[in-house]
């Protein structure tokens, strides 16, 4: 059993936090899975797969996990989590909901994942930066969670730190050998890096909900894993020839449901068949 | 001396012992091998597009992590037959350009396209099925490389098809809605899979040889008769109609009789003019021509690496 009902964190935050890792992992597995059948070298296609295949590995175990938190809530708390009407139908009629619920019946704002992972995969290059960044915060993110007091979400980073630490070499590997390759991919991948940049930063913003499960220590202190990463990628983009970016101006709003442009039409693709045919078993 | 080596090459052929890259092989045989092995890895890759489609579609979590790790599995095996193919003496790249340049032909059926979800499970069911059936004889065939390809090919076809089977089998029980969403894709992608046979075996220009070579073990319409006759039971497990109204036992050949396949239609989609030829060969052009930069920096930075090895 969870010991945090000792710890007085309320379910809501612990499912805040749950989530927004869920749908970390789901936006950037959908997002790599377009790839599928559209890489430029086959091996890379069927690795690139893989990585879709664990992020979405883990997005199921903490949707799962969600949607066990948001179960134990009394119904009129409930009421209050999503806005999405399929869920509140369902709340008001006392089902359970399940991690299929969780990802396809809820709309953007109540999604949480960082602005990073929903960004198109526009080129390899833009592809391999934002791999590079949500692995190498990934990978010292899950480093700490793996201590956390929580079992549920302990277990689980442990068992994506394997996957998460062969996807930062992958991502790294693949930094180095476009930065480090012709003109035109090392005028490719400073561009992506460049571009990407200003969605890095949120990762490291800790909100209310951070803050509280970091004190619990149930969750991951920020302010602490930010200097590796920062050491982690510029180690790793100056291995590239590749210009760490300036300190500038960066995106925030995924964490509170505030999105860009695209992610409605990720979600519009993503929940077309549950939307379409409501309340089926597939 | 060259009759010699044929008399060699004919007599290991007879004794069913398999045929390895260094022994000497007739200038056919290796034309005829290049040309089948690189179809069906062609067949692998153009058929990750019609599935591929609905992986960003998939109806639950569940379904999407299968769905990526099936298509996935085809890209496998298009790798294990271009490495077979590349035992014959051609390059991937080589074979690649033909594809592109229209020179080589890929499976027909995956110039159809997949309308709704229920489409994954017809494609999985009856043309993964007939795949296998195409395929499993093949595991025996004369050239080592490519039936150890298919021994592995094979295996990974026959989960594929019944997860296929499952997601039909799930349509079936589910609501009226989705039983007719089974339906219509079984009505569609019923004909195109008697098609994936090949033409009837009066028409077929390389059987015979290929029979004798065993890169073909049994014939067009053998394995066509096969196929019916296993897809008119499982379809009953399904409760689905068959979509041919001919469809009848015959209690003297002990095969069901069947109705006639629109060869003209068949002949048209091999031409060109099927409903997603120009679509699909034009996704893997574009993902061909657009990778071009990240192979040529990938070529780059190991030249480098060597290079700097070697100054080191």
């Amino acid at each position: 059993m969870d010991t945090n009902s000792k710890l007085q964190i309320p379910n809501s935050k612990l499912l805040d936090y749950t989530l927004r890792l869920a749908d970390d992992a789901l936006i950037l597995g959908h997002r790599l899975g377009e790839w599928c059948g559209h890489g430029p070298i086959l091996e890379q296609d069927i690795a690139l797969t893989n990585t879709a295949l664990d992020h979405l590995g883990r997005a199921r175990s903490l949707y799962q996990y969600a949607a066990e938190l948001f179960n134990q809530m009394p119904a009129d708390e409930k009421k209050q989590v999503f806005t999405s009407v399929a869920i509140q139908n369902l709340v008001s009629t006392g089902a359970n909901v399940d991690e299929d619920d969780l990802a396809y019946l809820r709309d953007g704002w109540d999604f949480r994942n960082a602005l990073l992972l929903e960004q198109p995969n526009i080129d390899w290059a833009y592809t391999v930066a934002r791999a590079l960044f949500y692995d190498t915060f990934n990978y010292f993110f899950f480093t700490e969670l793996s201590k956390s007091k929580n079992e549920s979400l302990a277990a689980v980073a442990e068992k994506s730190l394997k996957e998460v630490t062969y996807h930062l070499r992958w991502s790294s590997e693949w930094a180095v050998r476009l930065g480090d390759g012709t003109d035109e991919s090392h005028a490719r991948m400073q561009k992506a890096v460049n571009e990407l940049w200003m969605y890095s930063g949120e990762l490291f913003t800790p909100n209310e909900t951070d803050e509280e499960m970091s004190r619990a220590g149930l969750g991951v202190d920020l302010t602490k894993i930010k200097p590796l990463y920062m050491a982690r990628v510029q180690e790793v983009l100056s291995e590239a020839t590749l210009t760490t970016p300036p300190d500038t101006w960066m995106q925030q709003g995924g964490r509170n449901g505030r999105h860009s442009e695209h992610l409605g039409y990720v979600l519009a693709e993503l929940q077309f068949m549950q939307r379409a045919y409501p309340g089926m078993e597939w | 001396m060259s009759n010699s080596f044929q008399e060699h090459f004919d007599r290991l052929i007879d004794s069913e012992v398999t045929i390895e890259p260094k022994d000497w092989m007739p200038d056919d045989y290796r034309k005829t091998l290049i040309r089948q092995i690189s179809q069906h890895a062609h067949s692998e890759i153009v058929g990750m597009l019609p599935e591929g489609n609905w992986i960003t579609r998939a109806p639950s979590l569940r379904r999407k992590a299968v769905l990526l790790a099936k298509v996935q599995d085809e890209a496998g095996h298009g790798l294990y037959l271009y490495s077979a193919a590349e035992t014959l003496g051609v390059t991937r790249d080589e074979l690649y350009n033909q594809l592109h340049t229209g020179k080589a032909k890929y499976s027909s059926i995956f110039n159809y396209p997949t309308l709704t979800w229920a489409d994954m499970g017809a494609v999985g069911w009856l043309v993964d099925g007939a795949a296998i059936m195409n395929q499993v004889p093949l595991c025996r065939t004369s050239y080592g490389p490519y039936a150890r390809a298919m021994v592995r090919v094979c295996k990974e076809e026959s989960f594929h098809q019944r997860q296929g089977f499952e997601i039909m089998l799930t349509l079936s029980k589910g609501t009226e809605i989705q039983k007719k969403m089974a339906q219509d894709a079984f009505n569609r992608w019923w004909w195109p899979s008697l098609m994936m046979f090949g033409p009837p075996d009066a028409e077929s220009p390389h059987t015979a040889q290929s029979v004798r070579w065993r890169i073909k073990r049994l014939t067009n319409d053998e394995l066509r008769q096969k196929f019916v006759d296993v897809t008119v039971e499982q379809a009953k497990v399904l409760g689905l109609e068959m979509p041919d109204k001919d469809i009848k036992w015959n209690e003297e050949r002990g095969h069901h009789d069947f109705g006639a396949i629109n060869w003209e239609e068949f002949r048209n989609v091999v031409k060109g003019n099927g409903p997603c030829n120009k679509q699909r060969l034009e996704t893997r052009k574009k993902a061909w021509d657009e990778g071009q930069w990240v192979r040529d920096a990938a070529m780059a930075h190991a030249e480098k690496r060597k290079s700097r090895k070697k100054a080191a």
